[in-house]
Parts: structure tokens; sequence; C-alpha cells
């Protein structure tokens, strides 16, 4: 991805802020035109909640060359607290921690270096729950 | 309404073909197709390929294999709709005969995966997801694969039967020409195989290859002057959000379940009246998925079946008669055009040891992404 692009989208990268149809309540990770179910052009910017639980896992054996350094990887389906469903990939797991229905919540992390110029990538992850 | 009908076909064998470029494998694939139509030119050629922009840095493929198949001065140009770039290719050409602008198209697809190493493909493969979502996290196509299967083993119970797919796809490969990997797999191997995804195993997922195949597809009133065998042609197609965690059921390829009712609406055929399905067995999970979604099978017994043997050769309803994506191989934009071949050559009678007995209507599925786009194109015997 060039670095104009990762830059567009930071804010759902970093906070997981995203816009929500003020219609029909579907999330969009990236500015809509209009909404992708009910066509409403009314949405509200909303930072979505950083704690969730697990709902599946799996474990990448076939990483694409962007996440050669970090293979193999975790990649997790989380529901969060208010129902919003996302994938995300999954750090600082122990072993034993891994298991469905888990709760988990958001971190700040590196997730990849990218491109020619080796740009360093950031964005969000989910770690067991501390609290 | 005017008629699509299929008057040739022609391909390579799925391999590693080191020695010959993308564009060569699909000249040869074309040329094989006219001379097995009779015919010396088309009105148009729709060229279907996903990767080569990335993978051979080559755009401008349609005029490219037109001055490579000499015939240059037609329209040409090509179609993409990642894995299903080939349906797509056919879908437009067969618009094109519908149209009535054209009484012959050459629809050929093509992919080159050998050019790239396995991590440099699977990073390519990405582009048909959204590069800012799941691209940008490594929540690469297997992995999806691995998470609805995980969803499918919760809400229809821990079974492996779905890992008979592939077991009955590499059995329907055994001996054929083209096929990339042509000989049996028990399901034992295919259970002891290690994970690419967790649960998903390296042998329930289709390999990496090259390989070309073309068509011909003719108006009706050119189809009386051939005198090549011919089948009708009929295409649907669909779309749904690509995310299959955004949808209402990601369970169900509602895509495909949409361009099948309207294919066979189109063709006039009903669902049981159906003899063979060539699937997008991409991976084990998209093929269960794929047959619940349209009915063939009830929501989690896709695999039951498979276990019974309901999908053999010599079942109720034959499914990859050749191979399928898994054993016979699966070059992305030129995949659904072998589908296509091996069911013209399921209804003309010349499918050899595969033949499927008295069949009379073929189907063919074709999956962009997770089932982002469907297509679904029915072959009727004339």
């Amino acid at each position: 991805m060039r670095v104009p692009r990762y830059w567009r989208n930071l804010s759902f990268k970093y906070r997981l802020v995203g816009w929500k149809c003020n219609h029909c309540g579907t999330f969009h990770h990236s500015k809509p035109i209009v909404c992708k179910r009910c066509r409403s052009r009314d949405f509200m910017e909303v930072e979505l909640p950083k704690t969730g639980r697990l709902i599946a896992y799996t474990i990448v054996n076939s990483a694409p060359k962007e996440f050669n350094d970090s293979s193999p990887y975790l990649i997790g389906l989380i529901e969060l607290d208010d129902g919003t469903r996302i994938i995300s990939q999954l750090t600082d797991f122990k072993e034993d921690e891994l298991r469905e229905g888990v709760r988990v919540e958001a971190v700040f992390r590196r997730i990849r270096v990218n491109g020619e110029q080796g740009i360093i990538e950031y964005g969000y992850k989910f770690r067991p729950s501390m609290g | 309404m005017t008629k699509v009908y299929v008057a040739g076909v022609g391909f390579t064998k799925i391999a590693e073909h080191w020695d010959k470029s993308l564009e060569q494998l699909m000249a040869e694939a074309s040329v094989k197709a006219l001379e097995s139509a009779g015919l010396m030119a088309v009105n148009a050629i729709y060229v279907g390929n996903m990767l080569g922009e990335v993978l051979q840095e080559q755009g401008h493929l349609g005029s490219i294999i037109a001055e490579y198949v000499g015939l240059s001065r037609v329209p040409a140009f090509r179609v993409e709709a990642a894995e299903a770039s080939g349906a797509a290719a056919l879908y437009a050409g067969a618009m094109d005969i519908l149209s009535g602008k054209s009484d012959a198209v050459l629809v050929v697809g093509g992919e080159k995966l050998s050019d790239g190493l396995p991590e440099e493909v699977y990073s390519t493969l990405m582009i048909g997801g959204r590069q800012d979502y799941e691209g940008f996290i490594g929540a690469e196509f297997y992995s999806l694969n691995a998470l609805l299967y995980k969803l499918y083993r919760k809400r229809y119970g821990e079974s492996d039967d779905v890992a008979m797919f592939p077991v009955i796809s590499h059995q329907h490969a055994e001996g054929v020409p083209h096929a990339q990997y042509p000989f049996k797999i028990p399901l034992e191997k295919v259970l002891s195989s290690p994970f690419i995804s967790e649960p998903l195993r390296r042998l329930e997922v289709s390999g990496i290859g090259d390989g070309a195949a073309a068509v011909i597809l003719v108006s009706e009133k050119l189809a009386e002057k051939i005198k090549a065998p011919k089948t009708e042609l009929y295409a649907a197609s669909a779309t749904d959000y690509v995310n299959p965690f955004e949808r209402e059921d990601p369970l169900k390829f509602e895509s495909l379940s949409m361009a099948t009712r309207k294919v066979l609406e189109d063709a006039g055929v009903k669902r049981s009246e159906i003899d063979f399905i060539e699937l997008h067995d991409a991976t084990s999970i998209m093929a269960a998925i794929s047959l619940e979604s349209c009915g063939f099978a009830r929501p989690g017994e896709a695999g039951k079946l498979a276990v019974r043997g309901e999908f053999d050769l010599s079942g109720s309803l034959p499914c990859n008669t050749f191979g399928g994506l898994k054993a016979r191989g699966h070059p992305l934009g030129a995949t659904a055009i072998y589908q296509v071949a091996e069911a013209y050559l399921q209804l003309t009678e010349q499918a050899g040891k595969n033949q499927v007995d008295s069949a009379e209507n073929g189907l063919v599925q074709s999956l962009g992404g997770v089932g982002a786009t469907a297509f679904t194109i029915l072959l009727k015997k004339v």
C-alpha cells in the first residue's frame, strides 16, 4: 500500500473510528458516500468500543510477503461490546489463553513494514483483556 | 430471445510452465479453441486474467493476445473480477452475442502464478479483498476461509466430512491429461496434512499453477453453419459484501444463490434437472457452502453427502468431473473457462473415462474472493 492510501484512513487503523449509518446502524470502516445496506446518506462518526469477545481465530501459515517477518501470526473474528464484528490480528496471547469466547481489548501496534521505502505502518491489534 | 452457443474449446495442461509466458499459454489455448470450432476469425476477444498486472507487470492484455493469435484489429480487452475473472469474461462475451453485435467471440483466460514466489502470490491474492482493511492486517484468503470453517463447525458440529471434497476432486482428476495433480489422495492423507490456516489443511486448498483455457461462443445464426459439436450457454452473476463476516449469514453465499436461481430461470431448467456441477472448490469449505447456498444440500449436510458418494462420477450429482480447482488446478483467471470447457466435453460426450451418463444440463460456479462475486453458468445439451 502506498503512503497516501495508508494515511487517508488512519482513524480506523489507529483508533477504530468509523461511520455508523443513522438510518440502519450499519458500520463502515471508511467514510461512505451512501450506506451499503440501506443507501441512506446520513452518517455519524463513531469510535468503536475497544473491548469485546473472541468469536473465532486462526493461525496464518501462508503469510503474504508483507507479513513474512511476523509469520505465523493470528487472525481473529471479534465481537465488540456494541455488537459490531471486526477482524483483527491477535497479539500477546499465551497458548493457554487462546480460546473462543475469551475477552479481548484493542492495543496500538506495529502492523508491517511496507513498500520500497520501508514505511512502518501501525494499527490496531487485540490482546487478552487485562481488566 | 436469441441464444448463445459454445462451439469449441481449447486448453493447456495446468503446470509450472517455466518455458512459456502468460501470453504464449493464452495463445496456445485460443488457437486450439478456434481449430476445434473450425473458425479462422472472431468478431471480438474477451480476456480473463486476475494478476497479470502484478506478477507479470503486464496490462493491456486484450490487444496483446489479439496480436498473439493473429487477430489484431478486432475489439479485445481484459475483464477482471478477482478469481472469477474468467467467468466475467465469459459473461461479457455472452452479452456481446446476445446483443446481436457479434456472431463469434473468443473468450480466453490465463494465469501464470509460477512467476511469483508463494509469498508474493499470497500477497497479490489480497487485491481481491479491501487493501485498507482485510489486506492491511494480513487477513488473507485462507484465513478468512479458516474463520468461516470454524463458524461452520461450531454451528453444525465438529466433523471432518467437509475434507471429503478434495478427495473427490482428486479421484476424478486421476489420469486426466490437463490436470495439475492427476492422482488420488486418500482422506487420511488430507487429514494428516499440515494446517495452512487452522482448521483448514494444506490438502484442502488448491495449489499454485499456470494455465490457459479458451472457448468460442457463437450466435444462433452462426451455430447452424458450424459442424463442431455445440451446447447452449446461459450466464448469470451477483455480488455481495467483500467481507463475509459483515453479511447477514457468513455461512451462506447469497451472491451464488441469486446467480444460480437466475441462470436456472433464464435456461428454463429446474434445479433437479442439473446433472453435474463444476464447483469453485478453492477450499473444501467453499465447496460445501456453495452446494448448501444453492439448495443442492441442506445446511450443514454437504460433507455428509460427499462421504456417502453422492458427488462421485457415479453419484446422484457428480461434482468436479475432471478434478475441480483442487486437482485439475486453479489458474485464477483461466479457471472458469476450464470449467466451462469441461462441461462442454461432458455434454458433447467427449469426456472419455470421466463421462457422466446421459447428462443434459451442467452447472459451472465461479467465485471471486470469498463469495463477493458469483457467476453461475449453465450449459445445456443441444
